[in-house]
């Protein structure tokens, strides 16, 4: 028996509504604005793609969008294995394991401004800790108010300092959960222990990677706060990043057609390689 | 081929998991360890394995001196209760690790690998991740891993545990046809009696992180020497009441009484166990000389042609386990026969006596 009514659209709609609100709406009125030229006073002329040629087209665009993806590049290659050594090397069991999850987690508990202001004054040369040690104790000229390979340095450091335990903590959650049963078979076979992590904990990990090269990804290639306040985009525009620059468009130039033209183009990019990422990495399963 | 344990002992952390146990296991038959669920079954299997170290005695294989050899050099495989296979290597290269591992030569690898898999009847799921089988087919690969490595001993920790019903009977009738002439010592580690009993071969006992005998496993199952070993070996649990016996009067605590002959007339007058297995007591009374009990039913329950029901005596629970179809009423007293001639008798620090 089939019971034709259309009932079942008020059991979407709160979900609907929920998601109209939290991605529909805002994100329809940057398309909005990246089609259209706005003098203020809400006159708008239509404008078509000029805005997004003009983006795509400008060295300033392409200049910081290799610079994210540098940026994003070195932090994938530094977190995502120093997360797993780190994982590997802490204990499974004992009194140890609830002191080392608390240190691993605090520094995610610190606001991201924060950690950017901490940073600064951390580093600052003559009056910060690491700047007085660096350039007063051992001699080495280390300014990243001045130097863009202390900048970019400086601001990977951070990064690293940061977000590691977010890699540290799921690689620890897929590593307990492999039971015992697996390293007794490796014993018996004698397996060296680079075949245990190839042929164990490697894939037993897989899933919970997945996520934390994901999470890793979007996150760094969307980060703002953390490298603004700690260095500005600076020395020069060394250290801006794609959201710094878009930040300093949109409400520095208040250029906000081009600003929006560069948002959508920035989240067609997270997305197409979140979803390029997420495919090759679960492409085994599906077979 | 033969496996010695000599007053081995396992402590972990100050708890004694092994207590000082002595055995000689032999190839040519199963060696089944019976015990319940934390009796130190799968604890003495890792002992002998070398995964865990001895706190004292020693391990001998083949007549040497294994205590010190690491896992990997005494040449041995484990079969889990779990199915544990390599995830990501396909059926072949599971059953080829070892092999790999240990550097023999590819054209041998494949025949191996072929052999063991068309004696589980893997050959065709070869190349598909353990992932992709069945529980069943999963366990057949970390079987045919221990065959093709033709190693001195096979531990089988309660194998068949994880399979259902059907799968379980499908591969005990062929466990035993699978290792025979190949000369390692199988010993299997099992909580079923019934299992033991089927697997035939020798029997050890385990309770408590001990041995408590060691023999043909009929031979155990008609002589527990002890109160623990025929608890250990008897499913449903064996029914047991405090006994006296003067002359040749054996009186339960509930108050009956019969005439005992034989070897049990013997015995000293005074205090004694008795154990009984619950097929020996019956609803119905199948010779003159059966003791009438008489109890309150508790449950009951009918298992394919046999139904047993568990009724109070005294303060003790016990279970009769009849042929048939029995009408019992719960919760109401209903007479059981005992036949006192298959009766164990336990001297009061639980030692056989007759």
């Amino acid at each position: 028996m089939k019971t034709e009514n259309q009932k079942a659209w008020f059991f979407v709609l709160p979900v609907l509504l929920l998601v109209a609100f939290n991605a529909l709406v805002p994100i329809m009125t940057v398309v909005n604005y990246s089609v259209q030229e706005t003098f203020g006073n809400n006159v708008f002329f239509w404008q078509g793609l000029d805005w997004f040629e003009q983006i795509l087209r400008s060295d300033r665009f392409q200049a910081a969008l290799g610079r994210q993806f540098l940026f994003t590049f070195l932090i994938l290659i530094i977190e995502i294995p120093l997360g797993i050594i780190i994982a590997l090397s802490m204990p499974k069991k004992g009194m140890w394991v609830p002191v080392c999850l608390v240190l691993m987690a605090l520094p995610m508990l610190i606001p991201w401004n924060v950690v950017g202001a901490m940073w600064n004054i951390f580093t600052l040369p003559k009056i910060g800790l690491l700047g007085y040690f660096m350039n007063d104790v051992l001699g080495v000229n280390y300014d990243m108010t001045q130097d863009p390979l202390a900048a970019w340095i400086t601001i990977i450091v951070m990064d690293v300092w940061h977000w590691t335990s977010l890699v540290v903590l799921l690689s620890y959650a897929g590593l307990v959960s492999i039971p015992d049963a697996y390293y007794q078979a490796a014993k018996i076979d004698g397996a060296s222990p680079w075949k245990v992590f190839r042929y164990i904990q490697l894939p037993k990990m897989k899933t919970v990677l997945t996520i934390a090269i994901l999470l890793r990804f979007m996150d760094s290639f969307n980060i703002y706060t953390e490298p603004f306040v700690l260095t500005g985009g600076g020395p020069g525009n060394s250290t801006t990043l794609l959201s710094i620059d878009l930040v300093k468009i949109a409400l520095g130039q208040f250029d906000l057609g081009p600003a929006a033209a560069m948002s959508l183009i920035y989240f067609a990019i997270t997305l197409l390689v979140s979803w390029l990422f997420y495919t090759l990495m679960t492409k085994d399963d599906a077979k | 081929m033969t496996i010695e344990l000599k007053s081995a002992v396992k402590t972990i952390r100050g708890i004694t998991h092994i207590k000082p146990t002595s055995l000689v296991l032999e190839t040519g038959h199963f060696n089944v360890l019976l015990g319940q669920t934390g009796s130190g079954k799968t604890s003495l299997i890792k002992l002998m394995a070398g995964l865990d170290p001895l706190a004292s005695g020693e391990v001998w294989m083949d007549g040497r001196d294994v205590s010190k050899l690491s896992t990997q050099k005494r040449n041995i495989s484990l079969v889990h209760q779990f199915f544990v296979n390599y995830p990501q290597m396909t059926v072949f290269d599971n059953i080829a690790s070892p092999l790999r591992v240990a550097g023999m030569a590819k054209s041998e690898i494949q025949g191996r690998v072929e052999e063991a898999a068309d004696i589980l009847q893997l050959r065709p799921m070869l190349n598909r991740r353990p992932q992709e089988l069945s529980g069943g087919q999963q366990q057949r690969c970390a079987l045919a891993r221990a065959i093709a490595k033709e190693s001195r001993a096979v531990f089988l920790d309660e194998p068949l545990a994880n399979l259902d019903y059907k799968l379980r009977e499908e591969l005990r009738e062929q466990l035993p046809e699978l290792f025979a002439g190949r000369g390692a010592v199988v010993v299997y580690a099992t909580s079923e009696p019934e299992e033991a009993l089927l697997l035939g071969g020798r029997t050890a006992l385990m309770d408590d992180g001990v041995v408590t005998q060691f023999g043909p496993t009929a031979e155990i199952y008609r002589k527990p020497e002890s109160l623990t070993a025929a608890r250990v070996f008897s499913d449903p649990p064996i029914n047991a009441a405090r006994m006296s016996k003067t002359g040749t009067t054996a009186t339960l605590d509930t108050g009956a009484s019969w005439t005992v002959s034989g070897p049990t007339a013997d015995l000293p007058d005074g205090a004694y166990t008795l154990a009984i297995r619950p097929h020996h007591v019956t609803p119905v009374p199948a010779g003159t000389d059966y003791v009438k009990l008489s109890g309150e039913v508790l449950v009951t329950e009918l298992s394919g042609s046999e139904s047993s029901a568990h009724f109070e005596l005294g303060s003790e629970g016990w279970v009769s386990l009849a042929h048939g179809v029995h009408p019992y009423e719960v919760g109401e007293a209903h007479d059981f026969y005992m036949d006192a001639s298959q009766a164990f008798y336990f001297s009061e620090d639980g030692r056989l006596v007759a």
